[in-house]
């Protein structure tokens, strides 16, 4: 198969799976027991027959589903993902102001994973057997095994309520304003305001939750950069590069390195996943105001549209994410584009 | 009963793997071998007294878990509480020790029936293929692009908000697809072999062959798969109790205590922390033996 093809072939599997998905929430919801309007009217206390109906037209709940389904996918072409019933905003506003601070809390957590995870995988390849091997490699367990919930009420404890080195919650201190909005990303904001007081308070926020999402990435990519890295040191192009007296140095990074990060680049894109799922946990932990928050209260409230939305908004960027993975390895590595 | 459940898996393999014609049955290798690994025989132990402890609860010498004692409450670790008390006053040693009669049995229970669910669905992709193979692993991949706790999340509240019962379905749902994957491959390599063209040659049926002669042959893989996952799916369900979507109070569960713990304040530490070292040392211990049982039962790995 051409590359071309190949990828128009991944391109399309993606869209099949995307409405496959789609219908699977949509559905799965809707079946439901939990009944939202029960949650409405309970909060406004008054049950009588004409609000009910009244509010079952204004949601499409009196229709039957698989129109309901068409209206919704409908809808969702034209980047309308209905209305939150809770906060009566549309869905899709709802998730635009939610979507940055996990952007930018996912890619701080990676920058964690990928800055602690790499040095720990080589340290571990080159001491193979030895003491720093054990340690890395333990680090690694504690980052894969620890539950993030508690995890992160445990570096809460230690660094802003014992410490108080860092601040416990959100994004900003109290009261201060956030940059104007450009990208939606405060740090980029900062920058670009030249607001230098939001960005170190910014970066003072992140850390913690940054480091309590990384980890279970931090030990995923350690562990893969490891046992390839090991792997790639025992193929002869390694013991030619150190037979032609190559500084040691020079073997693993400039050779060894090289192919040992394919299948480390594929976990990189994989954990991006268990990035997003640990997002609702650590940003509950921490008050950070992303989308795992606003899933949280969704969940909790039973409320279809807006959890509808961010479950197919989160699959949309894993199954793009995916898409850019099997892409790039199908380029690096053509025996991939069979099948 | 992770234990007892693994013995009894691998002694009802029959010595038809097809690769190994030697008299060495894999229940004797995989004793050897976890018994010549410190890491996976720590990893045994431990997880054997989590089970003791749960088994033995009601009649160890610890404080009834429901005792409410306000006078007592939130007092620290002391030789009296050694994890302290939490917020009504109950003995927290008592609750961790309790907890695990619902976590542990949990992991267990929700790794079992995702294992059958998910086993069978890609044991019957593998075999027949065709359409049926499509929609199996459509549906797979559906499940597979959705951040785990966030379609877990979806499904608890599609069944109408919290519940351990709820959180179970949602974390099996969420599951299955790993193990029809798995094992969807595994009968793709083992369709070809020897012996199940000789049993199609006698005219053994389709259902016959599947699962009396190929089921059989995929155990080393799963049992390994299922061994780590026990501690995944404790994790995950411990998760949606953290967020308020699987136990509810007053069930002593490890997610719900860390989640009490984290609201009554940091301040009284201790309330999170064991219940939190409880969920991570099972973790680890499930992780340690089933990498073990991976040495053990894959013979490529066998030194």
């Amino acid at each position: 198969m051409g590359l071309w093809a190949f990828i128009a072939r991944r391109i399309a599997v993606s869209f099949v799976v995307l409405l496959v998905v789609s219908i699977c929430t949509f559905f799965l919801m809707h079946a439901s027991p939990g009944d939202p309007i029960n949650a409405i009217i309970g909060e406004r206390q008054a049950d009588r027959p004409e609000i009910r109906e009244n509010l079952e037209r204004r949601y499409g709940l009196d229709k039957p589903l698989p129109v309901q389904y068409v209206y919704y996918l409908k809808n969702l072409v034209r980047g309308d993902l209905g209305e939150s019933i809770t906060t009566r905003n549309p869905v899709a506003d709802e998730l635009r102001n939610y979507v940055p601070a996990t952007i930018e809390l996912a890619l701080a957590a990676m920058l964690f994973a990928l800055g602690i995870g790499i040095p720990l995988g080589i340290i571990a390849a080159v001491c193979q057997n030895r003491w720093p091997d054990t340690l890395a490699r333990f680090i690694a367990l504690l980052g894969t095994s620890v539950p993030v919930f508690w995890f992160g009420l445990l570096m809460a404890y230690v660094f802003s309520y014992r410490l108080q080195w860092l601040p416990r919650s959100g994004q900003l201190d109290v009261g201060m304003k956030a940059p104007p909005k450009v990208t939606g990303l405060i740090s980029v904001d900062a920058i670009i305001a030249g607001d230098w007081t939001a960005l170190e308070s910014l970066l003072r926020h992140i850390i913690l939750p940054a480091i309590v999402l990384g980890a279970f990435s931090m030990g995923i990519i350690a562990r893969m950069l490891r046992s390839s890295l090991l792997a790639a040191l025992g193929d002869d192009y390694v013991r030619t590069a150190r037979a032609k007296g190559v500084a040691e140095r020079n073997v693993v990074i400039g050779h060894a390195m090289r192919n040992a990060m394919i299948p480390t680049v594929t976990v990189i894109g994989l954990t991006f996943a268990s990035l997003l799922a640990g997002a609702v946990l650590t940003e509950t932990i921490f008050s950070w105001p992303g989308l795992g928050q606003f899933a949280v209260r969704m969940a909790l409230k039973l409320d279809y549209p807006g959890l509808l939305g961010v479950t197919l908004v989160v699959a949309i960027a894993y199954i793009a994410v995916n898409l850019l993975v099997d892409i790039v390895y199908g380029v690096l590595d053509p025996r991939i584009r069979i099948g | 009963m992770t234990g007892a459940s693994e013995t009894a898996t691998l002694q009802q393999v029959p010595a038809v793997s097809s690769q190994q014609s030697k008299a060495r049955s894999p229940l004797g290798d995989a004793t050897r071998s976890i018994a010549g690994n410190p890491v996976a025989l720590a990893g045994l132990v431990v997880v054997l007294i989590w089970l003791l402890l749960a088994l033995l609860a009601p009649v160890l010498p610890i404080e009834d878990p429901e005792i409410v004692l306000l006078e007592r409450k939130l007092q620290p670790p002391s030789l009296a509480h050694p994890f302290g008390t939490d917020d009504v006053g109950r003995d927290l040693v008592s609750r961790v020790i309790w907890a695990a009669r619902v976590s542990v049995p949990v992991g267990i229970a929700v790794v079992a029936a995702t294992l059958l669910i998910g086993s069978i669905a890609g044991a019957v992709a593998g075999y027949f293929g065709g359409p049926i193979d499509s929609v199996i692993m459509r549906a797979c991949d559906a499940v597979l692009s959705f951040p785990s706790i966030i379609l877990a999340m979806a499904i608890a509240a599609a069944r109408g908000g919290p519940g351990l019962e709820n959180a179970m379905i949602a974390v099996i749902l969420v599951l299955w697809p790993e193990y029809a994957r798995l094992m969807r491959s595994l009968v793709l390599t083992i369709k070809h072999n020897d012996f199940v063209v000789a049993a199609e040659s006698v005219g053994a049926s389709r259902k016959r062959i599947l699962f009396r002669h190929i089921f059989p042959s995929t155990d080393a893989p799963i049992v390994v798969k299922a061994t780590l996952d026990v501690g995944y799916a404790i994790v995950l369900t411990a998760g949606l109790s953290f967020l308020g979507m699987g136990a509810v109070p007053p069930t002593a569960e490890w997610g719900a205590m860390v989640s009490q713990g984290s609201r009554t304040g940091l301040q009284y530490w201790w309330y999170s922390t064991f219940p939190g070292l409880a969920i991570m040392s099972v973790v680890m211990a499930l992780s340690f033996l089933g990498d073990g049982l991976r040495d053990a039962l894959d013979p490529r790995r066998r030194a």
